[in-house]
């Protein structure tokens, strides 16, 4: 389980204030499935990165239960190892966790098979392509075992059909390993198309401006899920709250500036 | 025509002039002789012991203070590069003594050492220490932030994270500090030799240049650019080794 509470992030510093999360309240449940859309420079990842623990924030808090947390992020190229092989760079947090070698060596195979990569261990990620890239970093992550998975934007720099590819893959491996998942994008089909429930933000500062069930049937395909006429409608009722907030700061991709 | 021929024909020239311009009375050949004289007596020199123990103590003095440089520099630029106050702290210091020419220091080293191997290590090693510390320094500050991220999300602790992302990060920067550092080692050995008088190919030079013995001056000389190239060229294929998986040396991969 996920919760987070009375969340504020300001960022202070060289001669400006910036409010990027004004106050964000919503709990994640164990074992969930959730997306997190809004207009870009709504400081999604600013909240993922306080979940994380990589950001301390401003006030409130972040309570987990269970570890560990896992990330995937963007930047699948900077963020594996261009040094390490590939079986390399999933091996690491578990080395660094002083698993014995045995054991890491299985958690190693079982992730790489997971996401269709057991027969390129010994490649360099440099190696590989985009997408595939991108399923090593979420190898990486389910090799570590994590109770809680947080996921920045991880397809938005894949093309569509690889993405489309990559959303199957990580539904069945949220359904095979019963992870609470925390998914944040700016796509709102994909956000409907992938999660039981989507927290809708507003733009910076920001705060939760919905919160929509995904009353989808739990069988999802690229074809069908997408032709519904229900997921036409929950798409329709997000675009309109996104479309409502104010554009040009969105267009801007800038934070509220208090100094102002 | 290739790379090689065109080097080969760039020296070939070189050769020729060499041998040329003394023999037509161009430049004097009391002080430049004609090339092939310096080859000849260069081949004299390779049959005596003393031009072998010379050189070996040139090598000795070069590697050993290279090595002392690189692990120093190496050590104290990853650990301080990893250490925000560190750096802060230090910054300043290094910035003061980084820009002392190793030279100046002749004095104080004969003073303390006199005429032995251990004054010009003395001079090599803090020559060449700088060259890598600063390099390192440079690649530690030069981590990517996602990798940073991704090492913190992950739980890498203090060690984990100066093995397998600080260290490989800073590696590109720390050979070519090393490969900095090994020139101007050299230079530093052979000026501490024929300055300070500590054995090695420097006092030879000396020693040729006092009893008027011109071109076995030169061969000497030569004998040093020598050096200098092989330690080049081995710096050059260890980075290639040590680096397979670096953007500017893995070549074209399949995207």
């Amino acid at each position: 389980m996920l919760e987070v509470q009375g969340l504020r992030k300001v960022y202070d510093g060289h001669g400006r204030r910036v409010e990027a999360i004004a106050d964000l309240t919503f709990t994640v449940g164990g074992g969930e499935f959730a997306c997190v859309v809004g207009p870009s420079g709504c400081g999604k990842t600013t909240l993922l990165r306080c979940i994380a623990g990589l950001l301390p924030p401003t006030s409130g808090q972040v309570r987990v239960a269970g570890e560990p947390i896992a990330v995937v992020f963007q930047e699948y190229g900077r963020s594996l190892f261009p040094w390490l092989r590939v079986a390399q760079n999933v091996e690491l947090p578990l080395k660094a966790a002083k698993m014995p070698r045995a054991q890491r060596q299985r958690q190693v195979d079982e992730a790489l098979a997971a996401v269709g990569l057991a027969d390129a261990h010994d490649a360099y990620p440099w190696q590989l392509s985009g997408g595939m890239q991108q399923r090593v970093a979420i190898a990486r992550a389910i090799a570590y075992g994590p109770s809680v998975l947080l996921m920045d934007e991880p397809f938005a720099a894949v093309d569509a059909q690889t993405r489309a590819d990559l959303e199957d893959l990580i539904r069945s491996v949220w359904q095979r390993l019963g992870v609470t998942l925390l998914f944040v994008t700016h796509d709102i089909d994909e956000s409907v198309y992938l999660g039981q429930r989507v927290i809708v933000l507003s733009s910076a500062p920001t705060r939760v401006v919905e919160n929509i069930v995904i009353d989808l049937p739990g069988e999802r395909d690229q074809l069908t899920t997408r032709a519904d006429p229900r997921f036409a409608e929950l798409r329709a009722r997000i675009y309109a709250h996104i479309k409502k907030l104010p554009s040009q700061r969105a267009e801007h991709g800038s934070t509220h500036d208090l100094s102002r | 025509m290739s790379r090689a021929l065109w080097g080969l024909a760039g020296l070939a020239i070189f050769a020729a002039l060499g041998e040329a311009l003394p023999r037509l009375g161009l430049i004097s050949p009391l002080y430049a002789p004609p090339l092939s004289r310096i080859l000849s007596l260069l081949g004299d020199q390779v049959q005596q012991p003393r031009f072998w123990t010379a050189t070996v103590d040139t090598l000795k003095t070069w590697a050993l203070g290279l090595l002392i440089a690189v692990v120093a520099g190496v050590v104290l630029g990853v650990a301080i590069g990893a250490v925000p106050v560190l750096r802060a702290a230090t910054a300043s210091t290094i910035e003061f003594l980084r820009p002392i020419p190793s030279v100046a220091l002749i004095p104080l080293v004969s003073l303390l050492y006199g005429a032995t191997i251990t004054s010009t290590l003395v001079l090599v090693v803090y020559a060449s220490f700088w060259q890598v510390l600063v390099q390192v320094l440079h690649g530690v500050a030069d981590v990517d932030p996602v990798a940073h991220d991704t090492a913190r999300a992950y739980r890498l602790g203090r060690w984990a994270r100066v093995r397998y992302l600080f260290w490989p990060t800073a590696l590109p920067y720390a050979v070519t500090g090393v490969r900095l550092a090994a020139s101007v080692a050299l230079i530093l050995a052979i000026t501490g030799e024929l300055l300070i008088g500590s054995p090695g190919l420097g006092r030879e030079i000396g020693n040729a240049q006092d009893s008027g013995a011109v071109p076995q001056m030169y061969a000497l000389v030569i004998v040093t650019g020598l050096i200098g190239l092989a330690a080049n060229l081995f710096a050059r294929m260890a980075e290639r080794r040590v680096l397979a998986w670096h953007p500017a040396i893995r070549g074209e991969v399949p995207v």
